[in-house]
C-alpha cells in the first residue's frame, strides 16, 4: 500500500509499504532517515521514539497505515523543530562550547554534545526527542520530571547520569535566554 | 494482509462483521510487538485510530463512560478523580510512550492476566461495552475475562467503551515488580473503598489464569467493617482484622511459577499488597470522615 504523511514538515510519500510494516521501517528503509534506531521492536528500549500529531510514540509499535496524514517529527527534524519555537534563537551556525562548528543542532541536542551525554550514540536519536517533548512541556523541569520522562528510553554506555545533566543544562541554558 | 481503515464506527462495525476475522488495532502497543515478532499474521488490520468517538470520554452521574482507545496518558492527566484507582494503574503501565498509545480497550482486548487496569477495574466495578452490528451489550468486567489472554468477545464485537463506576470512596493500587518503569505486574492489586454501598470491593492481577476479585476476602472485611460499625465511627482497624484480609485475599489466588516470580512468592505479595492497599485506603477514608464530622 502506499502511506502519505507529513515527516520533519514536509510531505513523504512512501510505495510497496506492506500492510504489517512498521513507521520505524518506513522512516528508516524507505524515506532514508536513518535517526530514529531499531533496536528492539517491542516498545522496550525508547530509540525509535519520534513525536506523531506531536506525541511521543515508539515509532516500531506505530503501524504504517495509523501514520497516514499524520505528523511525524524525527531527531532529523528537531533543529528545524527548534528554530521555528524560537525564531530569533536560530538553530543554524551556532558556536559550540569550544568554539566547535555545531550547525543545525537544537539547544538540547547541543546540551547533550556539551554534557558528554553521548557515547556510542545508539540510545540518543530517542533520548533527544523525549528530552525535547519534556523540556517544550515542562520548561524548568525536576530530577523527578526528568527521570520520569527519560524512563522509556534505555541506554547501555552512559549510566544516564550525563543525560540528567545535558537536559538540566539544555534548561538552564534556555532559562537564561527568556 | 489487508489494512482496514474505517473512518466511523459503524464502517468498523461493519467491516468487523464482514471479516470477524479482523485484528482490532488500537494503541498497537501489544498488536505491533506480535507483528515485528512474527507472532501473528493476520489476514486483515484493522486500525481505530480514525474513529473519534473512541479516544472520547463522558462523567456521567454514575460511571465515566470510557472510550475505548482513550490512551492511559489522558486517564492519568483528566480522570484522577473520578477514577482514581484506575488513573493509579494507567500511571504504572510501561513508559510515557507506550502510556501515549496504550488503551484500556487494548488491555481488554489483549485480557493478559497482567495487565495493569483489570484490578482497578474489578475494584472499581466496570461494565464493558461490547458492540456488533447486532446489537449492544454490557459485560460485567468480571465476566468478561474468560481464560488466560481469553475474553467474552464475539467474534464480530468491538469494545466501544468501558462503563467505569466513579469512585465514592478512597481507591488504591499496587504492583510488584523489578523498576517503577517499563515492568510487568510480578503481580498487582486494586482496592476500593464503596462508603456509600458500605462494600469493599478488589481486583487481584497476574496472580490466577484471570483478573480476579479476592471475592472471600471482601466478603469477609463487609461483614467486619459492618459489624464493628466501622463505616461510621472511622476507627483505626485492628491489625488482626487487616492480617485476615490479606490472608483471604492471598488465598484467592491461583497463580503459576514463571520467570518473574514463583507461585509462592505471587501469593505471598498479593496478601502484603492486600494489607498495605487497605491501610491506605482505610486512613484516606478517616482522614475524610473526620474533616467532614469535624466540619
Ligand atoms: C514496552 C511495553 C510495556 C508495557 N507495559 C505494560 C504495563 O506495564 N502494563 C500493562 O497492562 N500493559 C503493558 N503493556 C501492554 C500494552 O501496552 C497494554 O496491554 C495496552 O493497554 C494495549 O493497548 P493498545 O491500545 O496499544 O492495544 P493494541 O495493541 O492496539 O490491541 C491489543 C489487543 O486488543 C484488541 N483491541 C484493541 N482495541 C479493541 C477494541 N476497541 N475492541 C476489541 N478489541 C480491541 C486488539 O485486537 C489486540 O488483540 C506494555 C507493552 C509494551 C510494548
Ligand atoms: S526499537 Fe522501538 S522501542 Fe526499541
Ligand atoms: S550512549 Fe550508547 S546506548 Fe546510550
Amino acid at each position: 500500500m502506499r502511506v502519505n504523511c507529513t515527516v520533519n514538515g514536509r510531505p513523504r510519500e512512501a510505495d510497496d509499504v506492506w500492510e504489517g510494516e512498521s513507521l520505524l521501517y518506513v522512516l528508516r528503509e524507505r524515506l532514508g532517515l536513518p535517526g530514529s534506531k531499531n533496536a528492539c521492536e517491542q516498545g522496550e528500549c525508547g530509540s525509535c521514539t519520534v513525536r506523531l500529531d506531536g506525541e511521543l510514540v515508539c515509532a516500531c509499535l506505530v503501524a504504517a497505515g495509523q501514520a497516514e496524514g499524520r505528523e511525524v517529527v524525527t531527531v532529523e527534524g528537531l533543529a528545524e523543530l527548534a528554530a521555528q519555537r524560537a525564531p530569533d534563537a536560530g538553530a543554524a551556525g551556532d558556536q559550540g562550547r569550544d568554539g566547535a562548528q555545531t550547525a543545525g543542532l537544537s539547544p538540547v541536542q547541543r546540551a547533550f554534545v556539551d554534557a558528554g551525554a553521548v557515547q556510542c550514540g545508539f540510545c540518543t536519536p530517542g533520548l533527544l526527542v523525549a528530552a525535547d517533548d519534556l523540556l517544550a512541556r515542562v520548561p524548568d523541569p525536576s530530577d523527578a520530571d526528568i527521570r520520569e520522562a527519560l524512563s522509556g528510553n534505555l541506554c547501555r554506555c552512559t549510566g544516564y547520569e550525563k543525560i540528567l545533566d545535558a537536559v538540566r543544562l539544555a534548561a538552564a541554558r534556555a532559562g537564561e535566554t527568556v | 494482509m489487508d489494512f482496514l481503515r474505517p473512518g466511523t464506527w459503524e464502517e468498523a462495525l461493519a467491516a468487523k462483521a464482514e471479516h470477524p476475522s479482523a485484528v482490532p488495532l488500537a494503541g498497537g502497543t501489544d498488536v505491533m510487538v506480535e507483528i515485528n515478532f512474527d507472532h501473528r499474521r493476520p489476514e486483515y488490520l484493522l486500525d481505530l485510530n480514525r474513529i473519534g468517538d473512541l479516544y472520547e470520554w463522558e462523567v456521567g452521574e454514575r460511571d465515566v463512560r470510557l472510550g475505548a482507545s482513550v490512551p492511559y496518558t489522558r486517564i492519568m492527566e483528566n480522570l484522577r478523580g473520578p477514577l482514581p484507582g484506575l488513573a493509579l494503574a494507567a500511571h504504572t503501565v510501561g513508559s510515557p510512550q507506550i502510556r501515549n498509545r496504550g488503551s484500556v480497550g487494548g488491555n481488554l482486548g489483549a485480557a493478559s492476566p497482567a495487565g495493569d487496569s483489570h484490578p482497578a477495574l474489578l475494584a472499581a466495578g466496570a461494565e464493558v461495552e461490547a458492540e456488533s452490528v447486532r446489537g449492544t451489550r454490557l459485560i460485567p468486567v468480571e465476566r468478561f475475562y474468560t481464560g488466560v489472554k481469553r475474553n467474552a468477545l464475539e467474534p464480530d464485537e468491538l469494545i466501544r467503551a468501558v462503563r467505569v463506576r466513579k469512585a465514592d470512596g478512597p481507591q488504591q493500587f499496587a504492583k510488584v515488580g523489578t523498576r517503577n518503569a517499563m515492568v510487568i505486574a510480578v503481580c498487582a492489586f486494586g482496592l476500593a473503598l464503596h462508603p456509600r454501598a458500605r462494600a469493599v470491593r478488589t481486583g487481584i492481577g497476574s496472580a490466577a489464569p484471570t483478573p480476579l476479585r479476592a471475592r472471600a476476602a471482601e466478603e469477609f472485611l463487609d461483614a467486619a467493617l459492618a459489624e464493628g460499625g466501622f463505616w461510621d465511627s472511622g476507627r483505626d482497624l485492628p491489625p488482626s482484622l487487616v492480617r485476615q484480609f490479606g490472608e483471604l485475599a492471598a488465598g484467592s489466588c491461583n497463580p503459576i511459577d514463571d520467570v518473574r516470580g514463583s507461585a509462592r512468592y505471587r501469593r505471598h505479595a498479593v496478601g502484603v499488597m492486600a494489607r498495605r492497599t487497605l491501610g491506605w485506603a482505610w486512613d484516606a477514608y478517616r482522614g475524610s470522615e473526620r474533616t467532614t464530622r469535624c466540619a
